[in-house]
């Protein structure tokens, strides 16, 4: 084992990837001279050429296209769209193409590509750059949504996602990728064939008192709480859901189960939001189960302000997490810390 | 030959008809194999007949959702399949039954997927606009407008990667003109060298909007300069010219590794779909749309017969085969099973992963 960063597992896992299959190529802004926004593509021009990493127009909705074009003639193209925002200019791409190609011709032509991009606020980004909007995708059927939230399921899914048959929006988030952590010490290598399994959500802490559910930034923020509320005597049971769609409702719903309460924190708005569709899950499987109201702890229903107290106050916190998890046990008349 | 492709006649902005010259461009008969004329003559017919025994059949409500036809535009039609190889691919708008014929699919399957029946080429997934064969390459009818140009890019892009020697031909409709992809399409398949064709069949209104409504530049092919890309135009009611014209940038594609733009213009004979009256259209422009004089199937069947090609025998025998084949294929059709509900979720994914929903509308969440 080895520690790294979030950044560096994609990078060495993609450029791995590039290695083992020569089908495998990436496209998007920046990727190439520029290295990347986000450097998450740096030194694989220099490594591959300009056919196998291809700097694009300012043209979302062209290369995007392309790339879907590109994989169903069998090619597995690798996109990084620059920020998730910037993903509504290719949604039409995305959702009425990619998503819809392999149904709507029944079954002819599967669509092997990847559209790697960044969530986040709390970047002062402002409010048309901080979003999390993957929702929208995680809405569709046809599309496969992942967001891994260490170095070690950045690189297993990424891997996974590169070699599935189908669409994958893989979601990353600014605030990650210079988070570290440990991974395997083949995790670079291309005859790594060791890939995460789509589709299932992981229980990263055990506990008896209550069920913290996250994904991407929110998991290692889950992590951050539990570990904080240990202190206090807490015993917090964190669910990382890993995959949005197919969403793996029995793994927190198990959890739930064990623990009778349930507090979701989420780096998208409350309303609608992918929170919604958790609490929902619990109520149907584990109503009976339920000590006190599901709560969802989520983003301020405000376009992000760029001013940063504004913009602290309006993001989810270890510390509003820890209120919400606090007041839910107290409801219940379980000890509070 | 060379100046088929000239444009010929003028707007006139307010009606959004156009006079043009046709018969002093077109190539001669000289040179052609009647059989490969007659061959022409008979796809075309059978194009006719078919989008008019699908009318019926949405008529009759044997054929649901939105249905566009190719009634009009069967000589840009033949003539532009005519030019592609065999290996070639085809990208569409949803005015694709047509296409997905010209290209080799088998007509009952294409009318089966109309009556969205398992034996339809996209298994009944797709209807109408979605037509679909990888067998013969026709990578799929759209239909959402623009939504085929960057794949169909992103298709030559797969080509040019691997080496290949494969062009991409990309069909749309005038009103495609105006519509980002348009633009990022054609930038990027210009700045990447892609062999592909893209297509603009002109039948001078997108719905109900003209081309001068909605076109700063109603000349389309002069939009490709904006890229340097080459454009050219044709009379699209004239299958050798458009073949001769669609055949040259095909190649020139496939030699020169570089994106090309044919305008081809041509009549849509009825409203934009089965349901559409077109009461939008002056009674000037549903005389030409309707007239003999601009019909490809009545001009192309002139020229034969005056050529001695085409007797009144031969007419006949060719109305009766292709009428007995649309026949077989409605009856296929009509006789091939609907989909089993229980294949409601077989094409979601190509890879199957846990958790994937199966849910039917009424099914608690939790008994998959």
């Amino acid at each position: 084992m080895s520690v790294i960063t979030y950044r560096q597992a994609l990078r060495d896992t993609l450029r791995a990837e590039m290695v083992r299959d020569e089908n495998v190529l990436v496209i998007g802004e920046e990727i190439g001279v520029f290295e990347g926004s986000y450097k998450i593509t740096e030194g694989l021009l220099k490594e591959f050429g300009p056919r196998r990493v291809k700097d694009t127009p300012i043209a979302e909705e062209g290369f995007v296209g392309a790339a879907i074009g590109a994989a169903m003639l069998g090619l597995r193209p690798v996109v990084e769209l620059m920020t998730i925002n910037f993903s509504l200019i290719a949604i039409d791409q995305i959702i009425n193409h990619a998503a819809k190609i392999y149904g709507m011709f029944g079954g002819q032509t599967s669509v092997p590509m990847v559209i790697r991009t960044p969530g986040g606020g709390g970047q002062q980004l402002g409010a048309t750059h901080s979003q999390n909007i993957e929702l929208f995708y995680s809405f569709i059927p046809g599309l496969k949504v992942l967001a891994p939230s260490t170095p070690a399921e950045a690189s297993a899914m990424l891997r996974a996602a590169i070699r599935d048959d189908d669409p994958v929006l893989f979601l990353e988030n600014l605030g990650l990728y210079n988070s570290k952590g440990e991974v395997p010490d083949d995790y670079a290598e291309p005859s790594n064939d060791t890939v995460a399994t789509i589709g299932r959500a992981k229980v990263t802490r055990e506990g008896g008192d209550i069920t913290l559910i996250g994904y991407s930034r929110m998991a290692m923020v889950a992590a951050q709480v539990a570990e904080k509320l240990a202190e206090e005597d807490i015993d917090v049971e964190v669910v990382d859901l890993r995959s949005l769609r197919p969403l793996d409702r029995q793994t927190f719903v198990d959890s739930v189960k064990k623990t009778g309460a349930a507090v979701i924190c989420e780096d998208d708005w409350l309303t609608y939001g992918i929170g919604a569709e958790i609490a929902a899950s619990i109520q149907e499987g584990a109503f009976d189960y339920l000590d006190a109201p599901v709560r969802r702890v989520a983003m301020a229903e405000v376009p992000m302000p760029y001013a940063k107290p504004l913009e602290t106050a309006a993001l989810p916190s270890v510390e509003s997490i820890s209120t919400a998890i606090k007041e839910t046990l107290s409801a219940v008349g379980k000890r509070v810390g | 030959m060379a100046d088929t492709a000239k444009p010929k006649g003028r707007t006139t902005r307010s009606t959004g008809t156009r006079r043009r010259t046709r018969k002093d461009t077109s190539p001669g008969l000289a040179d052609e194999k009647p059989d490969t004329l007659l061959d022409y003559y008979r796809q075309m017919l059978f194009i006719r007949r078919f989008e008019e025994r699908t009318a019926q059949a949405y008529t009759q409500a044997r054929i649901g959702g939105y249905c566009h036809l190719n009634l009009g535009e069967e000589a840009t039609v033949v003539g532009l399949m005519t030019a592609l190889r065999q290996d070639d691919y085809l990208f569409t708008n949803y005015r694709d039954h047509g296409y997905a014929i010209g290209k080799g699919m088998d007509p009952k399957r294409v009318m089966a997927e109309l009556y969205g029946r398992s034996d339809g080429v996209s298994k009944g997934w797709g209807g109408s606009m979605h037509m679909y064969d990888t067998a013969t390459r026709m990578l799929g009818g759209y239909g959402i407008v623009g939504g085929q140009l960057p794949l169909a890019t992103g298709a030559a892009l797969a080509i040019s990667y691997r080496g290949g020697d494969e062009v991409v031909m990309c069909q749309m409709g005038d009103g495609t003109t105006n519509i980002g992809a348009w633009h990022e399409s054609l930038n990027i398949a210009k700045l990447w060298n892609l062999p592909i064709v893209f297509v603009v069949i002109n039948n001078f209104t997108g719905m109900g909007t003209t081309v001068e409504m909605s076109s700063a530049e109603p000349e389309l092919y002069k939009r490709g300069a904006a890229f340097r890309i080459e454009g050219e135009r044709v009379d699209g009611r004239d299958v050798l010219a458009v073949r001769d014209t669609a055949a040259r940038l095909v190649e020139r594609a496939r030699e020169e590794q570089t994106p090309f733009l044919l305008e081809a213009w041509s009549y849509r004979m009825k409203g934009h779909s089965v349901v559409d009256p077109a009461k939008y259209r002056t009674d000037e422009q549903r005389e030409e749309a309707r007239s003999e004089e601009n019909d490809p199937i009545a001009l192309f069947d002139a020229r034969l017969a005056q050529e001695g090609l085409l007797t009144d025998e031969l007419r006949d025998e060719i109305a009766a085969s292709v009428k007995a084949e649309v026949a077989e294929a409605a009856d296929f059709a009509e006789n091939s099973p609907h989909p089993e509900v229980s294949t409601l979720f077989d094409y979601t994914y190509a890879t199957p992963v846990p958790n994937e929903s199966t849910r039917m509308p009424a099914d608690p969440v939790f008994a998959e």
